[in-house]
């Protein structure tokens, strides 16, 4: 990030030649062949597990269960979904964490303090997080500061504000009507409600990676940012969108997880941006950038699920669950420098 | 907890007065209300020795977000004022800070107090501290967990294997001494995680050889991780007879669980722990059968009034426990009761 030139003004010119798309073609497609493999392998992977724990215990494969899966899969599957464009962008955003639990405090208060309706209460969580992605992106795109940094100082900025707005107690959202319904209703029946929305939210944004600007954009910027920016493309723009919309995926997520609770747990939310970032990385988005999927990292939150939901329902201690999600992120790590070795050495550009 | 004020103040100095009389440690209610007069004349005369000079106590928590160290800490402030002394209330931003509270305890040891009270979050981190206090001169009480060392004079907690087992007699009681039991723990560390497990644990394995303790499982207090805790365990055991969850967060995981599975109330016993609106609406709703509270607020006083009599030299009670309670629909009203739970 040496982008110390180009003042406002300058940006503005350039800003129409970023909508058109054929401008860039610096990479990104690249990583598509290698990926349908990588997503096959994640599949084969979850089925694989799917399987040993079918026949390991009578109590995995029945639909309660199967539905409590999906469930526990939500919350991180939001975040993991969002922080997939950051991660792809070559960026990390550890800030979704105590992100989340922020947004769904100032949900909390929305609904009960100021006594707002439903929906302002969650498009205004939603909005929030999408401001602090949108700080997050400023403070990267902007001020250049290494996104590691920049969202670890936001972790604990959010962390704080999320107990101080919240008084440091929880805020119980039992009172308002509806509310619960958004992550637990059953607008199809036995499925509750934040499964859907993970699976539509990945909908979209799946077709937003592989069919907008945005997306082509997001690729571009993760494979190669100063060959982008060099050929006229405001990346700095383009950050500042993708980390706003992570964010956005952020505020949902807390507006899910209060939703399940039903209350505001302000101490909450410590930890679940690595889970959701192990997702990420399981479903083959690489962590330096320019390659990743939305259906990978579905795939990558379902596999982190099951196999805790698997080794519980079997009775393995807590101490050991963590030991093999562990092993299974190194895995996928391993699995993803093997594939770009080969691929390096199948002739790179 | 408004209109319980009066009632507090009273038990407060009711146990200072049990204390002082009796050194009392005693996991009861202080029954008898008859002593609450002659209290208020022993804790006054109390003030009167602190008077020359305040004291300066300087206590390091666990953490201060949850509402338990919240209410340790109004307790404290309290017999504080009672006693004309000052206190400061310091603790790490989450109970897994082992090094932040260590940080604190150097910084409270560097003012120089009269005296520090400390919730040992690790109970081996804390020895070489302890012994840089006691070369200061600072005299070191301890409350809620303490710290594997020579130096502190006594520790005001609640007996946690006790309070355990009494979750467990319950428990048995209520499912009828027969069935499957499952644990959503807090911590396989921490004191409180580990006591109140295996005094539940060993209590069942003692005296009910028809119960089975079937799994046991850590979801850190988390509220989501504890509700996917649970509902697994329901699906592996669709004969589950209760849960037993070791503190608000595990417990209010359970409840969440089963109100998502969409089990009818009672359909499973479950039992929690400490206190939280979320708890109390739970009991009063049908769907959590009762829970184990502690008297947070009798752990702030006790470690005061323990500290302000170390500093004057008198001899203090090694461990003072500070009580474990049982609460379910049928005395959840009550003013004793009342006064210890916190929304």
């Amino acid at each position: 990030m040496t982008e110390s030139q180009a003042p406002a003004k300058e940006r503005q010119t350039s800003d129409e030649g970023a909508e058109a798309p054929p401008e860039q073609s610096t990479g990104g497609w690249r990583g598509r062949l290698g990926q349908g493999l990588q997503q096959l392998l994640a599949f084969g992977t979850l089925m694989a597990l799917m399987l040993f724990f079918a026949v390991a215990s009578p109590n995995f494969f029945t639909v309660s269960n199967l539905t409590s899966i999906l469930l526990a899969t939500a919350v991180i599957g939001i975040l993991a979904v969002g922080t997939t464009f950051v991660i792809i962008t070559g960026g990390i955003d550890l800030s979704i964490g105590t992100g989340m639990t922020l947004c769904s405090v100032v949900t909390g208060l929305l609904l009960t303090d100021m006594g707002l309706p439903l929906i302002v209460g969650v498009l205004g969580g939603i909005a929030f997080g999408a401001l602090v992605g949108f700080i997050n992106g400023f403070n990267v795109a902007v001020l250049g500061l290494p996104p590691f940094i920049a969202t670890l100082a936001m972790m604990m900025v959010a962390q704080g504000l999320a107990l101080v707005l919240s008084g440091v107690r929880p805020i119980y959202l039992s009172g308002v009507p509806g509310f619960q319904q958004i992550a637990l209703g059953q607008l199809v029946p036995r499925i509750p409600n934040a499964v859907l929305i993970l699976f539509a939210l990945a909908l979209v944004l799946g077709v937003v990676l592989t069919k907008t600007v945005l997306g082509r954009m997001t690729y571009a910027i993760g494979s190669n940012e100063e060959a982008t920016r060099l050929s006229g493309i405001n990346t700095r723009r383009w950050l500042l969108g993708i980390y706003a919309l992570a964010g956005a995926c952020t505020g949902l997520a807390g507006v899910v997880l209060a939703s399940r609770l039903s209350s505001a747990q302000p101490q909450l939310g410590m930890g679940y941006e690595l889970q959701a970032i192990a997702a990420v990385i399981i479903g083959g988005t690489s962590l330096l950038g320019g390659r990743g999927s939305i259906l990978g990292t579905l795939i990558g939150a379902l596999i982190m699920s099951v196999l805790i939901n698997g080794l519980r329902i079997m009775a393995v201690q807590s101490e050991w669950q963590t030991v093999v999600v562990g092993i299974v992120v190194l895995v996928a790590v391993f699995a993803d420098n093997l594939r770009k070795r080969r691929a390096e050495g199948g002739g790179r550009a | 907890m408004k209109h319980s004020r009066a009632t507090f103040l009273a038990v407060a100095a009711t146990a200072a007065f049990t204390l002082s009389a009796c050194g009392g440690s005693s996991g009861e209610l202080v029954e008898d209300p008859g002593a609450e007069a002659e209290a208020e004349g022993g804790s006054g005369g109390e003030e009167g020795g602190a008077e020359d000079g305040e004291y300066d106590i300087a206590l390091v928590s666990k953490g201060f977000q949850h509402q338990f160290w919240q209410a340790v800490q109004s307790g404290a402030e309290e017999k504080a004022e009672e006693l004309g002394v000052s206190v400061t209330f310091d603790g790490p931003a989450s109970e897994t800070e082992i090094d932040a509270q260590l940080q604190m305890l150097r910084s409270a040891i560097e003012r120089g107090p009269d005296a520090i009270g400390f919730a040992a979050l690790d109970p081996e981190a804390c020895v070489p501290l302890y012994e840089e206090a006691e070369q200061a001169g600072i005299p070191v009480v301890e409350f809620d967990a303490g710290c594997d060392s020579e130096v502190p004079v006594n520790i005001s907690k609640t007996d946690s294997m006790v309070a355990g087992a009494l979750a467990a007699e319950h428990m048995a009681e209520l499912i009828g001494g027969e069935g499957k039991v499952g644990v959503v723990a807090h911590s396989q560390i921490n004191s409180t995680g580990v006591e109140r497990r295996d005094g539940f644990v060993d209590k069942i394995e003692a005296d009910y050889p028809d119960i089975e303790v079937v799994d046991i499982q850590y979801g850190d207090g988390d509220h989501l991780k504890s509700a996917d805790i649970a509902k697994t365990m329901l699906a592996a055991n669709s004969d589950m007879a209760g849960l037993y969850g070791t503190n608000e967060g595990s417990a209010i995981g359970i409840v969440n669980a089963v109100n998502e599975l969409g089990m009818e109330p009672g359909e499973v016993t479950i039992i929690g722990f400490d206190s939280g609106q979320a708890q109390i609406d739970a009991i009063n709703s049908g769907v959590m059968a009762g829970l184990i509270t502690q008297d947070p607020q009798g752990i702030g006083r006790f470690t005061v009034e323990s500290a302000v009599q170390v500093i004057e030299g008198e001899d203090v009670e090694e461990i003072i426990d500070t009580g474990s309670f049982w609460v379910d629909q049928s005395n959840i009203e009550d003013e004793e009761i009342q006064a210890m739970l916190y929304q």
